[in-house]
């Protein structure tokens, strides 16, 4: 579904990747895993354009990306989930589920959203950035399901979020694999991703050190939480 | 309270001039300083259309404003966008040239001196406490329901949703599947038909002559600073307070009123750096 090959970024003078290759199937649930500056965002931002300072191939589908402005790699079916939430505050919360258009052919309903949602459905009115940042992360889930993209990218949705909307998101992620979405999920607690993932990347100082199954990331879960600072 | 309504009516111009400027700043980046040549060209498209064809002026009320939001798409199509990435200076640089090019082409064919316009409506309304004119009151009417009608289709319409969205946030909106290049363009034909509407209602009561457009720009530009940078309800409300203020002052004291907006931009900057309804965050 989604193949990256030798991708190198950069931010001016400064590599942020260094010839990273992966690969995401359909269906797959994967995450990206690795310290602070590891170069997470920057991989996710790649490939859905928003950093354009780079070399390499990214292919969605068959369909080589680079070449494609954002907004219509997000009409392929790439759902965008920004690190910061990426909510817009002069957009009610309802305005900010309806603004992107239709894209993929199983699209959730406002309606699906909002029994899935309930705090989004009393807030509706509310200016999206008037929510809690747990609702604001919920908001910006429901907003690329709604869409009914096919390949999700989030970055980190579970960062500061309280054990029970943890649970939450995890249980959105199981529900929605189990619809065939495939989700490239950058992810830094490693006991949560082994619930919700098939696979793993590590990524450090931009390069892909190791790929790892669920059980190998149970079995150094102690060891990788350390490295990770967490 | 003439004098209050005095300036309401010249704030009908600020304001009108103002939402166009905010939409456009808003949705490009470009902070458009041929604002007040196209408010110009709009009395003047007004006044040829009248001396050279004879078309009156309800029908050059609508005409114009077209023929200048096509002038624009146009301008934005051919010129305005090959400056989006590079430094603002160009688009300075454009714009400030496009408006001594516009106002030496007039200057050539009409000179500076003023060109009468025969106002379209003669009669005076009985306001209860004072007679005033009645095209004046119409001015008026006419710029509420403008802004107003604005106001609506960005608050209550998907167009409305898209532009807030791109004006907060472009790459984040085009994350979204939105075109934003696509609504650019259209956004800036919008603004200067604005600005030409402003310029066609200002042929009867102003002074109709190239340099018009330039003495009324810095102080729209003011208003604009005054409402907030990007605010367009910001804009508007500023427009007719310093429309209000301008002419109160006028009447109390006269030898401050050309810099009265100034000295009230200045204590606003203070108080709220970013205008009264503009967002902190727009400033980074
Ligand atoms: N806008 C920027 N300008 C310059 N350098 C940047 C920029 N954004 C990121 N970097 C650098 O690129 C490298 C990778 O950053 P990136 O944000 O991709 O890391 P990350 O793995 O997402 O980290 P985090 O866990 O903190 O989110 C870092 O060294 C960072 O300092
Ligand atoms: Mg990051």
């Amino acid at each position: 579904m989604l193949r990256i090959d030798r991708l190198s970024a950069w931010y001016g003078e400064a590599q942020a990747l260094r010839e990273v290759s992966l690969a995401v199937e359909p269906g797959e649930v994967v995450t990206l895993v690795g310290r602070n500056g590891a170069g997470k965002t920057t991989l996710l931002r790649c490939v859905m354009g928003l950093h354009k300072q780079l070399t390499g191939t990214v292919e969605f589908e068959g369909a080589a990306l680079p070449a494609l402005p954002v907004h219509r790699r997000a009409r392929l079916g790439l759902g965008w989930v920004q690190d910061d939430r990426g909510i817009f505050a002069s957009l009610s919360v309802e305005e900010n589920l309806l603004l992107p258009p239709v894209v993929g052919p199983d699209p959730w309903s406002l309606k699906r959203v909002y029994e899935a949602f309930p705090r989004l459905a009393e807030r509706r009115r509310f200016p999206g950035t008037k929510l809690s940042g747990g609702e604001q992360q919920m908001l910006a889930m429901a907003r690329v399901l709604r869409m009914g993209s096919r390949l999700l990218l989030c970055d980190e949705p579970t960062e500061g979020l309280s054990p029970l909307l943890v649970q939450q998101i995890g249980d959105i992620l199981r529900e929605i694999k189990t619809q065939g979405v495939t989700v490239l999920l950058i992810e830094q607690n490693v006991h949560f991703a082994v619930t919700v993932a098939d696979r793993h990347y590590l990524l450090a100082e931009g390069r892909v050190v190791e790929s790892l199954d669920n059980a190998q990331v149970r079995a150094r879960e102690h060891e990788l939480l350390e490295y990770l600072g967490i | 309270m003439q004098q209050v309504f005095n300036g309401l009516v010249s704030g009908s111009f600020y304001a009108l001039l103002a939402l166009g400027l905010a939409v456009i700043f808003g949705m490009l980046g470009v902070v458009n300083f041929a604002h007040g040549a196209f408010y110009m060209l709009g009395a003047f498209g007004a006044y040829i259309l009248l001396t050279e064809a004879g078309v009156n002026f309800w029908l050059a009320l609508v005409l114009v404003p077209l023929a200048l939001g096509l002038f624009g798409v146009i301008l934005e199509r051919l010129l305005i966008r090959r400056l989006a990435d590079l430094d603002p200076l160009y688009n300075f640089l454009l714009t400030f040239g496009l408006t001594l090019i516009l106002q030496d082409l007039l200057k050539r064919e009409y000179g500076v001196q003023s060109q009468p316009y025969p106002p379209p409506i003669s009669a005076t309304l009985d306001l209860g406490l004072f007679e005033y004119p009645a095209y004046q009151v119409f001015v008026l009417g006419c710029s509420i329901v403008v802004c107003l009608a604005v106001w609506f289709v960005l608050s209550r319409t998907r167009v409305g949703m898209i532009v807030r969205a791109a004006t907060e946030r472009p790459e984040l909106t085009r994350a979204f599947g939105i075109d934003v290049g696509r609504w650019v363009t259209p956004v800036f034909g919008f603004g200067v038909a604005l600005a030409g509407l402003a310029g066609v209602l200002a042929a009867p009561m102003r002074a109709v002559n190239p340099l018009m457009g330039a003495d009324l720009i810095i102080t729209v530009f003011a208003v604009v600073v005054i409402g907030g940078l990007g605010s367009t309800f910001g804009s508007v409300l500023a427009g007719f307070l310093i429309g209000v203020v301008g002419s109160l002052g006028n009447l109390y004291v006269p030898a401050l009123s050309q810099t009265l907006v100034f000295i009230l931009m200045a204590a606003v900057l203070l108080w709220r750096p970013a205008g009264l309804f503009g967002r902190e965050e727009a400033l980074t």
